[in-house]
């Protein structure tokens, strides 16, 4: 398949109306598939800190305290105080009475307020304060437009995060997933985008037929996924903001499992074209194939290091699967799973690269668990019977998976320590393969 | 067995039928559908029947299909679904005169060509399922063609762990689930 292929099949995309009405959807947002989150495990050593109602925020569509308390406390590392019990309300420096928050054991205060600019837009000043030392540790002045708010507290979120931890937050990031409903018996597959907390769920695709392994570029803009919709596996690649979308890959046999080089302009992905699913990399601007794997065992799932130099991937080349190194180009392979169990599968690197994410099988259930490539260090960090999917959060914090609930597959969210753990589920149907994506600026 | 598949077959071929007639004000299937699909699949009739382990469909209801089926004395060519044991691809002894059956069928008629389906059980992850659900049907096509059909005659497809025939999470669900679908 050719790159002036596709092109020319986007052109006759272009020109059908339903093509129109996908444009027009993927503007539109779907609350019924929203994402409702519950906090199954928190950290004992969860830090307090009371997030104040902004000033000037009663007349606005959104809360922007009551995210920003919420993003910390899913976080795991923060138990924010409940408003209702709160000795005071500052909004200022000046106005905060120390004694009365280190008497509740108050560590640190977030405070702010909201000015009306113009017509929908506003100007968001905040303060991150330690109680215990009675300083300001840092201050901020936001612009904001009505459209934006919610992303505007999520980012607010981040620089408490990291003021208070020394480590990036990503709460102003978003997720893909897949969700599978059932209409008179006929299932619906959907690839949506989320705000990290569930809001401002879209829809990317809907289809009659599976939809697979959606990953998000670096930039942000573009996922990769697998659509059965033409009777046969075959990757796309689809621009978030307008819905436009590319075939990447559509050959006989499996076109699957696509991962986005870091620097966004190659795709590596598993086809079997030449008869047996092997790891191939196509350049995305010159539409250059190149093969990497050639074994006569299943190669899949390729995840790329952040520095674009390794691919991790699974290989039954060893008798059952396991996980594998590759190096980028040269290609030389080593085996990484070694006295780890029969079953590992599906690897993803850790944004630092020291680390992946995998499926592990442990007593008859499959679950996520971590490997550290520098000391072999491994730990199983969900429980369920039939984990999968784990993708990491860009900060390296948590690992989002899907997992077994009571409609059928929900997803999990679980810190890299294995302290915090998360639900995610939508209200009916099943939700899955979920992909954190990138930090945006 | 050999009875449910063939009560499963005249289930769907009125299925068929129905869904035929609905085509022409099936419009509403596809609205708000991001994807084009105009066609009404052989997935969707087993649907509508709620008969998803039965695997025949609207396309084998002409006049040479049925001839097909009455020639064979055993049955063994009404059989269309293979299965198999975990993380398996070995062709099960019971299912050697079923692929039999469908290569002679084959060879006797070079112009007609199968698909056949790939599928997995739930367990593990995806993507390597898919490629196991591969490796199934092409264990099926290798031996179909080492019995004298051709290899252009068998398409290839794998569905993984996407479409399930049983959506249960059980030992009797995957059972189901491991298998190679042969479609004409």
């Amino acid at each position: 398949m050719s790159f002036n292929r596709t092109e020319v099949r986007w052109r006759e995309r272009l020109r059908h109306p339903l093509w129109l009405l996908c444009a027009l959807l993927a503007l539109v947002p779907t609350a019924d598939a929203q994402i409702t989150i519950r906090i199954t495990r928190s950290s004992e050593s969860a830090q307090p800190v009371a997030v104040v109602p902004f000033a000037g925020s009663a007349d606005l569509p959104v809360d922007l305290a009551d995210i920003v308390a919420a993003d910390l406390e899913r976080s795991g590392v923060f138990k924010p105080m409940p408003v209702t019990e709160m000795p005071d309300r500052p909004s200022e420096f000046s106005a905060i009475k120390f004694e009365d928050w280190r008497r509740l054991n108050m560590d640190s205060l977030v405070i702010g307020s909201i000015a009306t600019t113009a017509p929908d837009r506003y100007e968001i000043s905040f303060r991150v304060v330690n109680v215990i030392q009675g300083n300001q540790i840092a201050g901020y002045r936001m612009p904001a437009t009505a459209a934006n708010l919610r992303h505007t507290a999520h980012r607010i979120a981040d620089v408490v995060f990291e003021q208070l931890t020394g480590k990036k937050g990503a709460f102003a990031t978003r997720i893909a997933y897949v969700t599978v409903d059932r209409d008179n018996g006929v299932k619906r597959y959907r690839l949506l985008v989320a705000d990290i907390d569930g809001a401002n769920a879209r829809t990317l695709l809907e289809s009659p037929q599976p939809i697979m392994s959606p990953d998000w570029a670096p930039d942000g803009e573009r996922i990769a996924y697998v659509s059965f919709e033409n009777r046969n596996s075959a990757i796309y690649v689809q621009d978030v903001p307008t819905g436009n979308r590319q075939v990447v890959a559509s050959g006989e046999g499996i076109n699957s499992s696509p991962a986005f080089s870091p620097d966004g302009r190659r795709l590596a992905m598993t086809l079997s074209r030449d008869g047996n699913p092997e790891i191939y990399v196509r350049d995305l601007d010159s539409g250059q194939l190149q093969r990497l794997t050639a074994d006569p065992a299943i190669d899949t799932e390729a995840s790329w290091s952040p520095d674009g130099r390794r691919l991790a991937f699974t290989s039954d080349r060893g008798g059952g699967p396991q996980i594998y190194l590759m190096d980028y180009p040269s290609g030389q392979v080593r085996r990484v799973t070694f006295d780890k169990g029969s079953y590992n599968a599906r690897p993803r690197f850790a944004p630092d690269g020291d680390m992946l994410a995998l499926v592990h099988q442990n007593d008859g259930g499959y679950r996520i668990a971590v490997l550290g490539l520098k000391d072999d260090s491994f730990r199983i960090l969900s429980n369920s019977k039939l984990d999968e999917s784990p993708s990491f959060a860009p900060n390296g914090q948590m690992i989002l998976y899907a997992t077994d609930g009571v409609l059928g597959t929900e997803l999990a969210a679980v810190s890299v320590n294995g302290r915090v753990r998360q639900r995610l589920a939508v209200p009916y149907g099943e939700v899955r393969e979920p992909a954190w994506g990138p930090f945006r600026e | 067995m050999k009875a449910m598949h063939k009560f499963g077959f005249g289930v769907l071929l009125l299925a068929g039928l129905v869904a035929l007639a609905g085509c022409g004000s099936s419009a509403k299937k596809t609205t708000g559908a991001v994807v084009e699909d105009r066609s009404i699949s052989r997935d969707e009739m087993n649907d509508i029947d709620g008969q998803r382990a039965t695997t025949q469909g609207i396309r084998d209801a002409d006049a040479a299909g049925t001839t097909m089926l009455d020639g064979e004395s055993d049955g063994s060519l009404s059989v269309r679904t293979i299965y198999f044991e975990y993380d398996s691809s070995n062709i099960r002894e019971e299912y050697r005169r079923v692929v039999e059956a469908h290569a002679n069928a084959l060879a006797s008629r070079p112009s007609q060509v199968i698909t056949l389906e790939g599928h997995a059980d739930e367990r593990g992850s995806r993507e390597y399922n898919l490629a196991l659900g591969e490796r199934r049907a092409q264990a099926v096509r290798r031996q179909m063609v080492l019995l004298g059909a051709a290899a252009g005659q068998i398409r290839v497809v794998s569905f993984g762990e996407e479409r399930p025939a049983n959506d249960g999470s059980n030992e009797e669900a995957y059972a189901l689930n491991r298998r190679v679908e042969i479609k004409y």
